[in-house]
């Protein structure tokens, strides 16, 4: 096609497009690294990260709590599996998340390394020659001192030496001087640091793990995964090599807010501490310790975190020949400021049928005619149980199912004796209520409270800490110190015996400083040659 | 636990504070009212100078409002001799000093009343929403007053001091908690570390938000060629190189804040970085005000651009404050709402 066509001077038609070189496959991707390491770049994608992050504060995580989510998409069924789909719930996993953060960072290596071997030869070189025109420069000043031209270039050398320049002569009659060297230092180290910042949160995922376990007051646990409740470790972890510490909860404090009465001030939690006894491994001395919130215990290889509590009511029931089918401190979960909780109780050894109980704890019980049993204040000032009956199958096929809630696909629930409701069974402690139909009975014992511990290790918590503090370290010298190249250069003066000295400065960006800097430089040079002008 | 006597006296002191920000605030507005009338006797006689030497037509309408030309204009004018090179009348520079000493005064009544609120609960004054505002306010003041004594920034008071008025109006009101003792989460000595470089940075944030807003404001005006009050302000690159310079004061503050939260998190909730809104939201700040500082070193962005990324982030701030704190779902609910 080319050749076929006429030479002409005409301009070509605007739909030929702007004749570019072809640039070939290495081209195209030299053109790509380019445009990915350039700065505009670096600030789009920063600029993208900020908004990027944005929706994860918006709508719930499923990696923080995962039941709010669950809710959040069933209330919305047509935005929220949208949403699920664009990742909208899982943010920080998702993978145009991650592409915008690697591209960044691959940006930033891109724009580093270089940058780093300019500033490594720089940090080796010399001082540049001495412009011809220092009146050019963005600061000057001109002095005339007694002297030779040579005491005046040595006082204006020992001058700068003590302001910390580095110094370079380049012929006779002139200085050149460089400091601030660091403040590049500084910025390559904060941008490096944050590598690192990210290769530490990366061990922490593949190496770390948590789990949570609830611990009623009197009971223990070790350190196994088949005790926890919920155990995520890091793909790369063995869970055979956990730390083998038990931990066994004596008491747990809890103390609530009751003296102010101002509003968001009453029945606000005050203080929760978990007494506990540690054993590091089987057969070494147990420890007692105290776990607070903002207190973990510090343990070899893994931390205990205090992060939730709540109300264990200890629960007996009895089958019709009064034989125990059912004791123990039963967790109930707090729904609520005021710890109206709830949960169940699973008899799987009661007969004929097995029977499940469901209901509310309440620590201070009132029953209001608008909203029924509930709870006004979270300690356990006046306990009570508000549950009902159901009989049936408890777990069918098997299902993994909350321990707080009953699947009720195979139960059905008891109605009262005269059928004419649901049987509600409202128990303090130390009542017995006794079951229609010869079931048996359910008795109230006492108040338990459980903790609700996180166990985690996090092996690259370390180095993410260590990187920031540096990363800090390096930003604050990149934007306090100034990097400025002051010249001076002498001349004889109309008089024998004088001499004029001239000093330019130049900064590397704005310096709103710099004038008084060349000042300073001048009167020291003439303090040093001892004669005022 | 609670001495509520003490806390009276901090609530006394936080009014009082806010009726002298008051005296204050019209001591700037009347400073700026100086500055008015004297431009407007300039264009008039500019103007008159103008149709003197074009003929008719377009009074004013060529005024740029540059240094050189106030200045050369004013002796034509034939205003009183006067040594002070800004040439504000002595009414409006007597306003400016009293305004500057009252604000002072402000920020010392802030600081009493935090400091009597921490004693009537017997611990850091940093525990909910009203009490980051009071501490927040104190510092921009401080801040201000601070930087007033190595230059002159009377004109910015004004912009400066009716933010405060409105932010201590609404704590009081709006986002009032009584005196009490703090949530368990809260009792740790990296509150008094983490919240309280917080609010020093947003105290900075929000006069280099002030300074940025002003020369953005001055930038575009001047390129429109349009007169305002802006133009007896200093230049639009003295003012941007202000902006510039708390920025980089409260930008390390704010990467501290990021590095102590997570050293607290870790503590009190088991793990450094849970994304939690107010995580997230803290990150977005960092991270916009890191872009505002690589756009202002890029040689391919206007300084106006860059200065609206500064002031997206302090967007940024407000949004953490009185969104995230009151309508998020976060482990930082503390706002005792």
């Amino acid at each position: 096609m080319a050749t076929e066509t006429p030479l002409s001077t005409q301009p070509s038609a605007p739909d030929d497009g702007v004749n570019q070189p072809r640039l070939g496959l290495r081209g195209w991707l030299r053109f790509a690294w380019r445009q990915l390491t350039s700065m505009r770049t670096a600030l789009f994608l920063l600029l993208l990260l900020a908004v990027g992050a944005v929706p994860g504060s918006i709508w719930p995580q499923r990696g923080i709590d995962a039941a709010r989510t669950a809710d959040y998409i069933a209330q919305h069924p047509t935005l929220g599996p949208w949403l699920d789909r664009l990742g909208f719930f899982e943010v920080y996993a998702s993978p145009w998340f991650a592409a915008i953060y690697l591209l960044l960072f691959i940006s930033l290596v891109g724009c580093v390394l270089p940058r780093t071997r300019v500033h490594f030869r720089a940090m080796r070189s010399q001082p540049p020659r001495t412009p011809a025109r220092l009146e050019r420069l963005a600061a000057h000043d001109t002095v005339e001192v007694d002297g030779t031209p040579e005491e005046a270039l040595a006082a204006a050398e020992a001058a700068l030496r003590g302001k910390r320049f580095r110094v370079a002569r380049h012929d006779d009659e002139s200085v050149s001087s460089e400091r601030g060297y660091l403040k590049e230092t500084g910025n390559l180290v904060f941008h490096l640091a944050l590598i690192f910042v990210i290769i530490g949160v990366a061990i922490g995922h593949l190496f770390g793990w948590k789990g949570d376990v609830i611990v009623p007051v009197g009971q223990g646990f070790a350190n196994t995964l088949s005790r926890y409740d919920t155990f995520s470790p890091g793909p790369w972890v063995k869970p055979d090599d956990l730390s083998p510490f038990s931990l066994q909860l004596d008491r747990l404090d809890a103390t609530f807010e009751e003296s102010v009465t101002g509003r968001g001030q009453f029945g606000q939690p005050r203080d929760f501490t978990a007494h506990v006894t540690v054993t590091d491994e089987p057969g070494a001395a147990p420890r007692q310790k105290t776990v607070k919130v903002n207190h973990p215990l510090e343990m070899d290889g893994a931390s205990a975190f205090l992060l939730g509590n709540g109300y264990a009511p200890v629960i007996t029931v009895r089958d019709k020949d009064g034989n125990i089918v059912y004791r123990d401190a039963t967790p109930f979960l707090a729904q609520d400021n005021n710890y109206k909780s709830v949960g169940a109780v699973k008899v799987t050894g009661a007969t004929p049928q097995q029977l499940g109980f469901f209901g509310l704890f309440l620590p201070t019980a009132i029953i209001s005619k608008e909203s029924g049993p509930s709870s006004v204040f979270p300690d356990a000032k006046k306990p009570a149980l508000a549950l009902g009956l159901y009989e049936g199958e408890l777990f069918p096929q098997g299902r993994p199912q909350s321990v707080y809630t009953l699947d009720t696909e195979k139960l059905t629930q008891i109605k009262n004796d005269k059928g004419t409701d649901v049987l509600r069974i409202w128990l303090e402690p130390g009542q017995t209520f006794e079951l229609p139909g010869d079931r048996g009975s359910i008795t109230f014992d006492s108040v338990e409270r459980f903790a609700g511990l996180s166990i985690r290790s996090d092996p690259g918590k370390g180095l993410t800490l260590a990187s920031a503090l540096l990363a800090l370290a390096g930003l604050i010298a990149s934007l306090v110190i100034r990097r400025r190249r002051v010249f001076v250069r002498v001349s004889p003066g109309k008089v024998p015996g004088r001499t004029v000295v001239s000093v330019g400065g130049m900064a590397k960006d704005d310096d709103d400083t710099l004038a008084e800097a060349v000042e300073e430089i001048l009167d020291a040079v003439k303090r040093r040659m001892g004669t005022p002008r | 636990m609670t001495n509520q006597a003490l806390a009276q006296y901090a609530n006394l002191s936080l009014y009082s504070a806010m009726a002298v920000f008051t005296l204050a605030m019209l001591g700037y507005a009347t400073y700026l009212a100086g500055l008015v009338p004297h431009r407007g006797r300039e264009r008039a006689a500019a103007g008159a100078r103008e149709a003197a030497l074009v003929g008719a037509g377009m009074p004013g309408g060529a005024i740029a409002g540059s240094g050189t030309t106030t200045e050369a204009a004013s002796p034509a004018a034939g205003a009183v001799p006067d040594e002070v090179p800004d040439e504000v009348p002595a009414r409006a520079r007597k306003a400016a000093g009293v305004a500057g000493t009252l604000t002072w005064l402000g920020g010392f009544l802030l600081v009493a009343s935090a400091v009597l609120r921490g004693l009537s609960v017997h611990r850091w004054p940093l525990g909910n929403m009203f009490e980051f505002a009071v501490v927040g306010a104190m510092f921009t003041v401080l801040a201000f007053s601070v930087w007033s004594t190595r230059r002159d920034l009377r004109w910015m008071g004004l912009f400066v001091i009716a933010p405060v008025l409105l932010t201590l109006g609404l704590a009081i009101t709006v986002w009032y908690t009584e005196a009490a003792e703090l949530l368990p989460s809260l009792k740790s000595y990296w509150l008094a570390i983490h919240v309280t470089v917080a609010t020093l940075s947003v105290g900075l944030f929000a006069v280099g938000a002030t300074a940025a807003g002003l020369y953005v404001a001055k930038d575009a005006l001047q390129r429109a060629g349009k007169a305002s009050v802006l133009d007896r302000f200093p230049p639009a690159k003295n003012i941007e190189r202000l902006a510039y310079s708390l920025h980089i004061v409260a930008f390390p503050l704010w990467t501290f804040t990021l590095i102590a939260g997570a050293i607290w998190a870790r503590q009190a909730w088991g793990s450094y970085w849970n994304w939690d809104p107010k995580e997230v939201w803290t990150f977005v700040i960092w991270v916009v005000y890191a872009a505002y500082l690589h756009a202002r070193a890029t040689s391919g962005w206007s300084r106006q651009s860059a200065n609206y990324i500064a002031l997206a982030g302090w967007a940024c701030i407000i949004i953490n404050y009185a969104v995230v704190n009151v309508f998020f779902v976060s482990q930082h609910s503390y706002s005792g709402l």
